[in-house]
């Protein structure tokens, strides 16, 4: 008995939630029309290194577009992969594009079963090389005595090596202190990955988030890594660029020149880099494989690239139309422009962006 | 158990008195309490329960699906040692002062200031212990170079300031020192209800003999709260084995298993990881962090049972 009653209520709580939702629904849409402005509610989480920079994007265009609420959860990389495949987010933002691993990337496919998966770059940042050595204003470092001062070989400032990059320099006997980060991290990850593939023979570690060498300093976060590089003298790091500070950075090594890590250097590596073919199967997928032996001039390549990771169907209208306009957003230059004021990162090249754009332009309601 | 003895009989008599029915007001009391003991035993197992169904992977899983390609056991040990360590550290520079403290609160100082100071204390326990972590990295960790340099120069010889010193500060002996800081309110105050209760009769007596104040603590005092203060010392301990925040911020952590309190190569606690490696970790390594959460659980009830049983020894005795 109670049973049926409790099913005559269900269902008619079921009833009135589908007619509210339809009236809200055809609201909106006349809304649309006549404003061209979007409404809804979508959720994305993902990477801790876009944080500041969905923040800003999420103000500005809620500001713009007042029916939308747009909800980013900085949960880190991989757990914004995880719940984008289990269906919980809209659209998640990456460090990593999708891996073959664990079938990562086949998964995403199958979440957005009726269309089809996007992953394009939306956020570079340049990682800088950050010292703190009383004195020493300049200074620049190739790369194999980067890595020889990371894992440890090195271990004090006036070494011969850091002499022969720095002719002229007056350097102090300081015992160097490289800091590292302790939690696992997107920015270790891209500086540990530079380091294998640019100097192997000194750098045989296996690439991933968590610092490889045991017994250097450890910081967490990046703002942790700045802080640790500022109290200890003769510390040197790595940290997103626009974090450093006060603190002075190195110029790397790259060609026959020393790089610094400006924005435009930091898109430009990326603009010369192939696709990586495995991992970008789709046509909306767009995967870069990074050239970090690049030896052009002008390009940086310690970057930290970040993804959104997004589906061309949803489910219903509003939604949709409220991902396409946000993801546009989030990757025309007016986007690209605040993210690089609010959050430091380097903003895509125009030919990042017509290869970008169209990706973003497929979604639709399915 | 007397009391409890006399308690019971109290409650048979009034049932007595009542015509043999348990008033309304016991009965409501007495169902609260049950389903209040049954609901804190319930949280327990259930924790015990998520920690071994979400950790069991890991254990079983081999060295190359684990973060760090390392075995489960080799995963967990530093993280375990640095835990012990660090809260090892903690209790040997509280316990000692949380003592000195309480003595000073109850038996020396005058009334008044021993009412602020006390209440001073107390109030160390209101600090929430991420602003503990900001004091250890931007005052007490810069403050501390010098001495660990001083430490290393002339102290060297000894394993635990082999050094080379660290040259932000933000080493295991900083830490531990944090954590000290951190777990002196919850022992200073056990000690000190302990200490406050020593039988006037016992202290008026001792200095009755010419005993000195000294004497007096000595004899009469400390062996009277010895069994509180053991407890507060574990309770403590307690605490800092499974502080997060603090350490997270303040060690500088690189997996070495090594007894050096001053360098910064120093092992990481089983908190500290988790709440550093959590966020980027997905899939096997989320399992391999509960199994850790499930060993410090353990360390946890060892030093609790532990405690208990120096206790029920004490109390025997």
């Amino acid at each position: 008995m109670t049973s049926s009653k409790w099913f005559v209520v269900l269902s008619a709580a079921v009833t009135l939630a589908i007619a509210l939702a339809a009236c809200g629904s055809s609201g909106d849409t006349t809304g649309s029309s006549g404003g061209g402005s979007v409404s809804g509610e979508i959720a994305g989480a993902g990477s801790t290194a876009q944080q500041a920079a969905q923040e800003a994007w999420i103000a500005e265009f809620e500001n713009e577009n007042s029916g939308v609420t747009i909800s980013y959860d900085p949960v880190g990389s991989g757990g914004g992969r995880e719940q984008f495949i289990a269906g919980g987010t809209a659209y998640a933002g990456s460090d990593a594009a999708l891996s073959t691993e664990e079938g990562e990337l086949e998964k995403a496919e199958k979440r957005c079963a009726t269309g089809q998966l996007i992953e394009v770059p939306n956020y570079i940042s340049p990682i800088a090389i950050i010292y703190n050595l009383p004195g020493v204003e300049e200074l620049q470092l190739d790369p194999e005595t980067l890595a020889k001062i990371f894992n440890q070989e090195i271990t004090s400032w006036n070494d011969k090596a850091i002499a022969a990059d720095n002719p002229g320099a007056e350097l102090p006997e300081t015992r160097i202190t490289p800091v590292n980060r302790s939690d696992e991290s997107g920015t270790t990850q891209n500086f540990t990955e530079y380091l294998s593939e640019v100097v192997p023979s000194v750098w045989g570690y296996e690439v991933s988030g968590d610092w490889p060498v045991k017994g250097g300093e450890a910081a967490s976060g990046t703002s942790g890594v700045v802080e640790a590089v500022a109290a200890g003298e003769g510390a040197i790091g790595y940290a997103d660029a626009s974090q450093a500070g006060e603190l002075g950075i190195a110029k790397i090594k790259v060609g026959k020149e020393y790089a610094e890590p400006t924005p435009e250097a930091a898109a430009k590596v990326l603009e010369e880099s192939p696709l990586d073919k495995e991992l970008s199967p789709g046509k909306y997928t767009i995967a870069y494989k990074l050239d970090r032996k690049t030896e052009s001039q002008g390009t940086y390549p310690i970057v930290l690239t970040s993804y959104l990771i997004a589906c061309t169907k949803y489910d219903s209208a509003d939604e949709a139309s409220a991902v396409k306009a946000y993801l546009e957003y989030v990757v025309s230059p007016e986007g690209q422009k605040l993210a690089a004021e609010q959050a430091g990162s380097a903003p895509l090249s125009p030919v990042l962006t017509s290869k970008v754009t169209p990706a973003i332009e497929a979604i639709e309601a399915g | 158990m007397s009391q409890v003895d006399t308690t019971t009989n109290a409650g048979q008599l009034l049932a007595a008195a009542s015509g043999g029915r348990r008033r309304l007001g016991d009965r409501v009391f007495s169902r609260t309490a049950v389903v209040a003991a049954v609901t804190i035993l319930a949280l327990l197992a259930g924790v015990a329960i998520f920690l071994v169904s979400e950790g069991f992977p890991a254990f079983t899983a081999s060295a190359s699906e684990l973060p760090g390609g390392k075995t489960f056991l080799d995963y967990v040990a530093p993280l375990a040692f640095g835990t012990v360590l660090a809260s090892a550290i903690a209790a040997v520079v509280a316990v000692p002062l949380a003592i000195a403290a309480a003595l000073f609160i109850t038996h020396i100082a005058p009334p008044r200031i021993a009412g602020t100071l006390g209440y001073l204390v107390d109030l160390l326990a209101a600090i929430p212990s991420i602003i503990y972590g900001l004091w250890g990295i931007f005052v007490l960790g810069p403050a501390a170079v010098p001495v660990l340099k001083w430490l290393e120069e002339k102290l060297g010889w000894i394993p635990l300031f082999e050094g080379p010193a660290s040259a932000t500060g933000r080493t295991m002996l900083v830490a531990g020192i944090v954590l000290a800081v951190m777990i002196l309110p919850i022992v200073s105050a056990i000690a000190r209800e302990a200490f406050a209760q020593t039988p006037r009769k016992l202290t008026e007596g001792a200095q009755a003999l010419g005993a000195t104040r000294w004497e007096m603590i000595r004899m009469t005092v400390l062996p009277f709260g010895k069994s509180s203060v053991i407890s507060g010392a574990m309770l403590g301990l307690g605490r800092a084995l499974g502080e997060t925040m603090a350490v997270t911020i303040i060690l500088s952590v690189s997996g070495a298993v090594s007894f050096n309190l001053i360098s910064q190569a120093n092992p990481s606690t089983i908190a500290a990881n988790i709440a550093l490696d959590f966020p980027e970790s997905s899939g096997l390594a989320i399992n391999a962090l509960i199994a850790t959460g499930l060993v410090l659980f353990a360390i946890t009830l060892v030093t609790n049972m532990a405690a208990r049983a120096v206790i029920a020894r004490q109390n025997h005795e």
